[in-house]
């Protein structure tokens, strides 16, 4: 069931991507609308995050660091923890949380209430219609949510740092623009993604498992959301590992 | 009438239907009559739905053939499935209207996947369709808006979209009022009538089954007990159809562990003492 649903998506990748004959208008339009709400539905929780773990990734960075007289490194610590490893986790979490439950939600109540069976008879694919555009909306904008929270992190914990650490904000942006490099950015990013498509197959996937009952979509929505975090810092650990290997 | 898909026939020879590995029905030959209305009749639970799933193809038969308009659904290739099942249209129990999307859109989507109509011409059809049944008012609503018979006939108007050669209702008037009721009835009638369509309905509704029935199969405890044309059901000296069309309660009633059945008796011989 797993490795039908990947083969069917690896199936649409290959349709959406053959440039002669495009998809058809309304399977386009349903693309965009995800992509839209996966971005919108998440924006304000995510910056709000970002900024707090700004903040506290720039405290916890002061108190080693005033040891050492090292302060002008709070900006290394802050902005390398999280452009590698916390803007692409926690986003994700947060992605998993809202647009991956109600990924499985929407499936499984489709399952049980037979609209599934009722796509298949109008002979319209359910994973093209359902999952296609879920996948491209996460593998877009899981990404793009997590450059954004690498900002609003980054400047939290820069304006964090002048106001009350007397850190100037010239040093810290500086020190961030001198070390972080495109390869951390783009290490992150390709994290985000990875997560993004682990999120939508596991979401989707358990929603389609779903089978009577509004029980079952509440089961199955709370192993979707456990099972994406798994899978996450398991992808998590391969990518920082592979990182680790290539520095 | 081999290849024809206009009205076609659903021939059933000794299929036997179930999940995995169990089997819910066996032993079901009939011949569903092209243009005509067959309805499927049994309690519920005996597989009625099941059957249903088999015959659009969206479960694996167990054992048997299903041949339509000439085509035996096993052996043609995909492609081939794919387009017979373009040429049907089916209301399940629940309508199953997509609840993301209105009304409208809902019987836009064969159209929209299947043809490449302009999108005022799509409105016009859906517009049509959704007369046909009643709730042209109604476009711009989401299926949880609607009650569930208008839910159904919206179903049935989604399940028209494409003007299929063959229709399959899953219990078309359960829980509708009998002045609704009667009206999906005489929806039935006038689709055979002006489209000449093949039309298999699943119910246990009595009244119905008098009023749209050509030719009737009845199921029962995983087995077939009868089919052939409607004239023919009353004849019948199997126990089971005359309690079923006599509305009787079963000896050894499921619902009541038998104490319905003494109830009822007893009501009547008191009725009858004081008579
Ligand atoms: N998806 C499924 N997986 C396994 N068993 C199922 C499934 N759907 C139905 N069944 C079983 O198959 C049997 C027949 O179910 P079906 O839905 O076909 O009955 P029905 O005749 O349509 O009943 P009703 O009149 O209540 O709709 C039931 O015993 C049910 O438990
Ligand atoms: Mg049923």
């Amino acid at each position: 069931m797993l490795v039908g649903l990947a083969v069917d998506l690896m199936r649409c990748a290959g349709r959406a991507l053959r440039p002669w004959r495009p998809e058809k208008p309304y399977l386009r339009a349903r693309t965009i609308s995800h992509l839209a709400w996966v971005g919108a539905d998440s924006l304000a929780i995510v910056s709000v995050i970002a900024a707090c773990v700004g903040i506290i990734l720039s405290l916890q960075a002061a108190i080693q660091l005033e040891k050492v007289g090292a302060m002008s490194y709070v900006a290394n610590l802050v902005g390398f923890s999280l452009v590698t490893e916390l803007g692409p986790l926690l986003t994700c979490l947060i992605l998993s949380g809202r647009a991956g439950a109600a990924f499985t939600a929407e499936i499984a109540t489709m399952r049980i209430s037979e609209e599934i069976d009722a796509l298949a008879v109008m002979g319209i694919d359910p994973v093209r219609f359902l999952v296609w555009p879920k996948f491209v909306a996460m593998a877009v904008m899981a990404p793009l949510l997590t450059i954004w929270a690498d900002a609003v992190g980054i400047t939290a914990g820069g304006i964090f740092s002048s106001l009350v650490l007397g850190l100037s904000g010239k040093v810290y942006f500086n020190q961030i623009a001198y070390f972080l490099g495109f390869k951390d950015l783009l290490s992150g990013l390709v994290k985000s993604a990875g997560f993004g498509v682990a999120i939508t197959v596991i979401s989707c996937w358990q929603g389609f498992l779903a089978r009577e009952g509004a029980a079952d979509v509440g089961r199955r929505t709370t192993a979707a959301v456990v099972q994406s975090i798994f899978v996450m810092i398991l992808l998590d650990l391969f990518f920082t590992a592979l990182n680790y290997i290539f520095r | 009438m081999s290849g024809r898909l206009e009205s076609p026939d659903i021939a059933l020879s000794d299929v036997s239907v179930g999940y995995g590995e169990r089997t819910v029905l066996s032993g079901v030959t009939t011949v569903l009559p092209g243009g005509k209305v067959s309805v499927i009749l049994g309690g519920s639970g005996c597989g009625k739905s099941t059957l249903l799933r088999n015959i659009i193809g969206l479960v694996p038969i167990q054992g048997g053939r299903i041949v339509l308009g000439g085509h035996d659904m096993a052996e043609i290739a995909e492609a081939e499935r794919l387009d017979i099942r373009r040429r049907m249209g089916v209301l399940f129990q629940d309508g199953a209207l997509l609840g993301s999307l209105r009304l409208g859109e809902n019987i836009a989507l064969p159209l929209r996947e299947h043809t490449e109509l302009t999108d005022s011409l799509i409105e016009e059809i859906v517009r049509l369709k959704l007369k046909l049944v009643g709730l042209a008012d109604f476009m711009d609503y989401f299926p949880s808006e609607l009650s569930g018979g208008m839910r159904k006939r919206a179903g049935l108007a989604r399940a028209m979209a494409l003007d299929p050669a063959v229709l399959l209702c899953d219990e078309p008037t359960s829980g509708l009022d009998p002045i609704t009721a009667a009206d999906m009835d005489q929806l039935i009638l006038e689709l055979r009538a002006t489209f000449d369509m093949t039309i298999v309905v699943v119910t246990h509704d009595l009244e119905s089954l008098y009023a749209i029935a050509d030719h009737v199969v009845v199921l029962s405890a995983g087995r077939m007990l009868f089919q052939g044309p409607l004239a023919r059901l009353s004849a019948s000296d199997d126990p089971f159809i005359q309690q079923f069309l006599a509305r009787q309660p079963s000896r050894e009633s499921r619902i009541l562990g038998g104490s319905w059945s003494a109830m009822v008796d007893s009501r009547r011989e008191s009725a009858v003492g004081r008579g």
